[in-house]
């Protein structure tokens, strides 16, 4: 019954792994050819296989699992799901039904374990109300914010020999969940009032505007208008980054000229952004002489840390459709409203703070150099690895050197898990991702450290032949722990690094039947890379090992309690300095 | 500032706690919850009485809204509003002390619904603050035990929460 409504549903793969409860769920894959069940070693990085597959394809990703130990190594990935808002359906089995309460074997409370990271879940009651459940469990976690959404499954409620008459819903209509869709047509007028009266205005625009056309859309107003667009870790993608009014992320580990631009704003227009903490630094000095013109699909989201002056609540592909729609009108009244003498000399300002402290400036990088610099690293990558790669991550400094390093062209080509920063997320995400799409590059930027914590996936790569590249930077430590020990703790290296311990990279995915390379010297890294992407290793999984300089820290860098320009700019400078 | 906020909700397993875990997780207080079925068996109203700013009581109106169960959401703060209230109260009433009781009931118009030789239990319905002004108006020695349902409320005049 349940194979059946995911089949239905045009599922297309199931990231999971058997045990007691899930039993009867496995006989009925095992019987039929339409979904292809993908069989990991860890729960956790099955749950970031699908959330990754859906960040590829905007399609739910599936995920089953059995009941107890089962669901809550999913946990972590499920979290993962719900801050960055990505659609997901977990299906974990139950005990039966006659034995939930009585602390059985296996048995964890799953409802109540997931409850705070979840959209919603679902406890199946009977075999009839699978279907239904099932139709709107996909419904749920793909429209309005999406998000991932569990269905609990008791034993019995999957039993062969109990069967009741199967229908697929076609539609679902829920009293209780609408979301708003289009955007309130006089917020939408006033949004485009203060654009076209607006002097200094930049566009920050998060992971909401992944879906859809909203990025292409995007990239028509900006062009319209003539605005900078800057966006968040999140967001990277959905403006190319070689478009010459492209900033480059803002926050914490944004650039210089992005926090700038933000800073001296007079009109922020926010897109499918939440005003994170990692975005804003102290929400109180937060762009003092700015109209904040706030979009989002999720209306708890605008006004929860920073008062949005227009709220405009809708999906970002609708709402900025709606805002065209609305220029073209108010510029053919009055086509000279948009002051584009003022917009030319905002671009000039934001193009000297460019010059004067942007990430290219940073004299370092040209320099053939040993240790070689993680950011070297990274650009190669970019010049080296086939245009319109996806690319995963994990999370520390690895993650922020490709944000800022690695110029992204189109949405959803950048996938890493931005709101819970889950260390190990890399290496299950690129596999997720390689599924969705099986002839395309997916390369992995990883460091050391988060890649131990999912390896054993290694061995899923050899099973299903996903030809990855996986890039370390390895730094021989939690460099991003060690970043703020250095900064914040008088340099005591509390527990950040283990260099004695560290097992050699290259044997050890040899070992798997992967291949593993080694980069010591500048010298090697081009070539090694070129080798890596070679004809050759074409359908190989191949470990790229680049020993990086350990001391490197991730500039510029918000000062904690200080508005967004405020910023280290290296080890030696800030922009306290400048005001 | 204190809200009291209503809710129609789907009465279905689970979505209590989705109320009461939101409160929880985004560190809402709640000062009382009360929650029942409705003229519609598929619907449960519940009401929440919490301390909040307006910042505070818009992001608890959106959250609740998020729920997916969640069909409605009222705060009935901004609008007038009745709010009621029931009480239980367990007295000592033993000597000169059971006529004063008595006498104290009356005035605050409680009832006498369970009696002892030792004891009265003295119902009383009405706004919270009257509830607690009995409890303070009476010796507190006197006092064994107190039940209170938690505040229900409604919107005055035509005003309703309902769906279509
Ligand atoms: C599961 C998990 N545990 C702990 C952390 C805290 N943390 C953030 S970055 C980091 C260091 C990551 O080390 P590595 O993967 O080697 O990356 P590097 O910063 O060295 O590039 C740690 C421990 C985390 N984000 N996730
Ligand atoms: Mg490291």
């Amino acid at each position: 019954m349940l194979i059946r409504a995911l089949q239905d549903e045009g599922v297309e793969y199931i990231f999971g792994y058997p045990g007691g409860a899930a039993l009867h769920i496995y006989d009925a894959i095992f019987k039929q050819q339409k979904i292809e069940h993908i069989l990991v070693r860890h729960e956790q990085a099955a749950t970031h296989m699908a959330d990754a597959y859906a960040r590829a394809t905007g399609k739910p990703g599936v995920v089953l699992v059995t009941s107890g130990p089962g669901a809550t190594n999913a946990i972590t990935g499920i979290a993962t799901a719900y801050m960055d808002s990505s659609p997901m359906i977990v299906i974990s089995g139950q005990v039966p039904s006659n034995l939930i309460g009585t602390d059985a074997f296996q048995e964890t409370d799953m409802i109540g374990v997931s409850r705070p990271v979840v959209k919603h879940s679902f406890l199946v009651p009977s075999v009839s109300s699978i279907p239904g459940i099932v139709k709107k469990a996909f419904h749920i976690a793909a429209s309005g914010r999406p998000g991932p959404v569990v269905i609990d499954i008791p034993k019995d409620t999957t039993d062969p020999g109990i069967t009741a008459p199967y229908e697929y819903p076609s539609t679902v209509a829920m009293r209780s969940y609408n979301p708003s869709v289009k955007g309130n047509h006089r917020q939408v007028v006033r949004a485009v009032g203060h654009m076209l009266d607006a002097k200094r205005p930049v566009f920050y625009v998060g992971g909401g505007v992944m879906h859809g056309e909203a990025s292409d859309r995007l990239r028509k107003l900006a062009n319209t208008l003539g605005f900078p667009v800057t966006s968040t870790l999140m967001g990277l993608g959905a403006f190319p980054a070689s478009h010459p009014h492209w900033l480059g992320m803002l926050g914490m580990h944004g650039t210089y000229e992005a926090n700038h631009a933000m800073h001296h704003s007079d009109c922020v227009i926010a897109i499918g952004a939440r005003f994170d903490d990692r975005v804003t630094n102290e929400p109180r000095k937060f762009c003092p002489g700015a109209t904040i013109i706030h979009v989002d699909v999720d209306p708890a989201s605008i006004s929860k840390i920073v008062r949005a002056d227009v709220p405009v609540v809708g999906e970002a592909e609708v709402v900025i459709s709606q805002m065209l729609k609305e220029l073209d009108k108010q510029l053919a009244r009055s086509p000279d409203r948009l002051d584009r003498a003022a917009i030319d000399d905002w671009l000039a300002r934001i193009d000297a703070w460019r010059r004067q402290y942007g990430l290219d400036e940073d004299a370092r990088l040209e320099q053939p150099r040993d240790p070689i610099l993680p950011q070297q690293a990274v650009r190669a990558l970019a010049r080296i690895a086939p245009e319109n790669a996806y690319v995963t991550s994990d999370v520390g400094q690895h993650q922020m050197f490709v944000a800022q390093h690695f110029p992204f062209q189109a949405p959803r080509r950048w996938i890493n898990s931005g709101g819970l920063g889950t260390m190990g997320f890399g290496l299950p995400a690129a596999m997720g991702v390689q599924f969705a799409d099986l002839g395309a590059s997916v390369v992995c930027v990883t460091g050391e450290g988060s890649f131990m914590m999912n390896l054993q996936e290694l061995s899923t790569c050899l099973q299903y032949r996903l030809p990855l590249k996986i890039i370390c930077l390895n730094n021989q430590a939690l460099g991003m722990v060690k970043q703020w020990q250095d900064m914040q703790y008088g340099g005591r290296h509390s527990h950040s690094t283990y260099q004695d311990s560290l097992p050699d990279f290259v044997s050890l995915v040899d070992s798997f039947g992967h291949v593993g390379l080694r980069v010591f010297k500048h010298a090697e890294l081009e070539p090694t890379l070129r080798q890596a992407f070679s004809d050759k290793n074409k359908d190989k999984l191949v470990f790229v090992d680049i020993l990086v300089d350990p001391q490197e820290h991730v500039y510029p860098m918000a000062i904690k309690g200080g508005a967004m320009c405020d910023m280290y700019l290296s080890k030696s400078e800030d922009t306290l300095a400048d005001s | 500032m204190r809200r009291i906020i209503a809710v129609l909700i789907e009465n279905e397993a689970g979505a209590l706690s989705r109320v009461t875990g939101l409160f929880a997780q985004r560190n809402y207080n709640i000062d009382s919850l009360t929650v029942s079925r409705t003229e519609d068996e598929t619907l449960s109203r519940m009401t929440i009485e919490t301390i909040a700013d307006d910042a505070g009581v818009e992001q608890i109106t959106k959250h609740l809204n998020k729920i997916v169960e969640v069909v409605k959401v009222d705060d009935l703060s901004e609008h007038r509003h009745l709010v009621r209230e029931i009480m239980l109260v367990k007295v000592r009433a033993e000597g000169l002390a059971r006529a004063e009781m008595k006498r104290m009931a009356d005035i605050f118009r409680g009832q006498i619904v369970d009696v002892t030789t030792s004891t009265f239990t003295i119902q009383l319905v009405g706004a919270d603050d009257k509830l607690s002004s009995f409890i303070e108006a009476i010796d507190p020695n006197l006092v064994l035990e107190v039940a209170r349902s938690g505040v229900t409320g409604i919107a005055r005049g035509t005003r309703t929460l309902r769906i279509k």
